[in-house]
């Protein structure tokens, strides 16, 4: 039963049943914002040149695996350290099945040149697996302790990946990634669209937007049915939760099975965007990162980690391009003044994470609320 | 036993250095109930500045040491003040993560101090050794069993007889009780911070006495606190101490037989071993061997 037209005539937020209230699009301005924001953003290969390209499908990617974490950490409120981990099992399940072997001084590194079809759903699959299997572990554990435990399977999963030199190439050495390729059509090589001819990584960047727009729609759609519900439930009392007839440990357990889904994709599409991988990327600092994403982008959100994302990558680069007018920052490393540019990207990244914990826990996107807010409500204050 | 008596003695030098770490750990977690992922970069600082004091100014060995101690509680006192006191009040979690955001920041400003350079403590032990029963020990690791040992006994009693102790105890079992009965917890949070800073320091200048010294990158050592605390009980002090012996005795076996006995988990297993066990511990017995634990209610 919907509202007649004539009726919702300027009342945009006027909602007679249920389906209307809790649709994707539930206001006209939500769905026209994101077309617009759609539309821009499958434009930008035609106008961007190939580095900012690849910081835009770094972004896209960080948006991915940000998802994922916030689909644990940020609804079901299981605090992961370990988010890393499983982006680099993600990676390596991607480049054993759809890479190509080849040899290093610690031997044989195997490899099966697949196609994308099967190795990019293996790559959410197979961490995925490790976390359904983590679970019953972390279910034991909440808050701080479930942090510490996936910081130590951050550390042994760290310590695997470097001693299996079959798979990673062995530390420090790394190896290839896995080739896009769909039935024979590689992602990333020069096509001609619309009559300009794309970068490759412009034709890769349009792909990993596909795949981020289908996780996207799919995060935000699993936050409305019952098992979306039931994380929040247990994200604010699990104990409570419980006593409703959540089922804790399925629920925890299908939260760690869709993140770690989520950072294999993620993590797969991201070696493809640098060109290689090795062990030691994935770490606790890329854990940290992904935990910025989130708090910065905004808790509980899914448009959320897509900002966050933008502004973990981009600030690193915005700052570099302006290190020379910011008198005490020298642009190189051992160049004069107090610190060089890499360690006030990293200052600053740890100083953003406090002030938006003390100033504004929702984040970028709790800022965006309130702007929001202040014009809906304008000329009023309230 | 020619291999067994000297890793037994290296795992308590290192464990002994663990047990000081988590020690630290617990000072702040029993004022304030939050993990302080940040002790890896005050420790590395205590480090630094303790190769200040002794190498490049030449203080006396124990001078030095204190001097740096005392540095490190004052940037402990300030840091707690800065970043963690507008936290009171506010989820755990949220103040643990600005717990890493310090970290970030402290991590930095450290390995701007040291640069790319090893750090070494000039401390008074060196490579000598010691010949007890026709087996050969390094005297360095007597000397961090009786230091780390000597200053974790140090801290309980502080805590167990002193006002100061009586006080922070009551600020951790309830801090606005605490705030009723005259407690200045403001305060206490400082004094734990500033205790818990010194003490990484201490644990940083032991840590640096391994050969070669440490480079700014080893921060990291320092979370194996982490699987000592949990293994011992987050709030325990005599936890701390069991657990850390148990963890760094089983590093060092590890060391010593893993290649021999179990060569498919790879080289460098010890390194992971002490993750391996906080895996298990939590398993069978989340609040660890002394630990109290939680009451749950809804």
């Amino acid at each position: 039963m919907s509202t007649p037209r004539s009726l919702r005539r300027g009342r945009p937020e006027l909602y007679s049943d249920y389906a209307a209230d809790q649709a994707l699009w539930n206001t006209s301005a939500k769905r026209w914002s994101t077309i617009a924001l759609l539309l821009i953003a499958l434009s930008l290969p035609w106008f961007l040149n190939r580095d900012h390209l690849t910081l835009a499908t770094y972004v896209v990617v960080y948006a991915i695996s940000g998802i994922g974490l916030n689909i644990v950490s940020g609804f079901a409120g299981q605090i992961s350290l370990g988010h890393a981990i499983f982006m680099g099992f993600g990676a390596y399940t991607a480049a054993l099945l759809g890479g190509s072997p080849s040899t290093t001084a610690f031997g044989t590194v195997r490899g099966y040149e697949l196609d994308l079809l099967i190795w990019l759903p293996m790559a959410g699959l197979v961490p995925a697996l490790i976390g359904w299997l983590f679970a019953p572990l972390a279910a034991r554990v909440r808050g701080l302790y479930l942090a510490i435990l996936t910081l130590g399977l951050l550390f042994v999963g760290e310590h695997f990946l470097k001693e299996s030199a079959w798979l990673t190439g062995g530390a420090g050495l790394g190896r290839k990634p896995a080739s896009p390729t769909v039935l024979g059509f590689d992602l990333y090589a020069r096509r001609t669209v619309l009559g300009t001819e794309l970068s490759q990584i412009g034709v890769f960047y349009l792909f990993a937007l596909l795949v981020l727009v289908v996780l996207a729609v799919l995060g935000r759609n699993l936050t409305r049915t019952r098992q979306g519900r039931a994380f929040s439930a247990i994200r604010d009392r699990d104990i409570a939760a419980e006593v409703m007839g959540v089922p804790l440990l399925r629920t925890k357990r299908l939260a760690f099975t869709l993140s770690s889904f989520y950072a294999g994709i993620g993590g797969a599409l991201y070696t493809i965007a640098v060109g290689g991988l090795t062990p030691e990327r994935w770490n606790l600092q890329l854990s940290i990162d992904f935990l910025a994403v989130v708090l910065i982008g905004g808790v509980a959100t899914i448009s959320g980690p897509i900002i966050g994302a933008a502004f973990v990558v981009l600030m690193p680069r915005f700052i570099e391009t302006f290190a020379g007018s910011i008198p005490f920052i020298s642009a190189t490393v051992g160049g004069t003044g107090i610190m060089n540019v890499f360690e006030f990207q990293r200052l600053l990244f740890g100083v953003m994470i406090i002030l938006f914990l003390v100033l504004e826990p929702r984040g970028l996107f709790g800022v965006w609320i309130r702007v929001r807010n202040y014009f809906k409500a304008w000329p009023f204050s309230y | 036993v020619e291999i067994l008596l000297p890793s037994l003695v290296r795992g308590a030098g290192i464990g002994s250095t663990y047990a000081l770490l988590a020690v630290s750990f617990v000072v702040i977690y029993r004022a304030t109930e939050v993990v302080n992922f940040a002790q890896p970069a005050l420790m590395i600082l205590g480090a630094y500045f303790t190769s200040v004091f002794v190498v490049s100014l030449e203080l006396p060995f124990a001078v030095g040491v204190l001097a740096a101690m005392v540095v490190m509680a004052a940037i402990g006192a300030v840091t707690e003040r800065v970043a963690m006191r507008p936290l009171v009040g506010q989820p755990v979690f949220s103040a643990a993560m600005v717990t890493v955001g310090v970290f970030i920041v402290l991590t930095m400003v450290a390995s701007r101090l040291i640069g790319p350079e090893i750090l070494t403590v000039g401390h008074p032990w060196g490579v000598e050794q010691v010949q007890v029963g026709g087996f050969r020990f390094a005297q360095v690791d007597f000397a961090k069993v009786f230091i780390a040992l000597g200053a974790i006994a140090l801290v309980g009693l502080l805590l167990g007889r002193s006002r100061i102790g009586l006080a922070m105890r009551a600020t951790s079992l309830d801090q606005e009780t605490a705030l009723a009965q005259g407690v200045n917890v403001g305060r206490m949070f400082s004094i734990s911070w500033a205790l818990s800073a010194a003490l990484a320091a201490l644990a940083g200048m032991l840590i640096a006495t391994s050969a070669g010294g440490i480079a700014a990158i080893s921060a990291l050592v320092a979370l194996k606190a982490l699987p000592v605390i949990i293994l011992g009980g987050l709030d325990s002090i005599k936890g701390s101490v069991v657990a850390g012996l148990i963890i760094g005795v089983a590093e060092s076996l590890t060391a010593s037989y893993q290649a021999s006995y179990a060569p498919w988990l790879g080289a460098n297993f010890e390194v992971v071993v002490p993750y391996v066990i906080l895996i298990v511990s939590l398993m069978i017995r989340p609040y660890g061997l002394y630990g109290t634990p939680e009451v749950q209610r809804v």
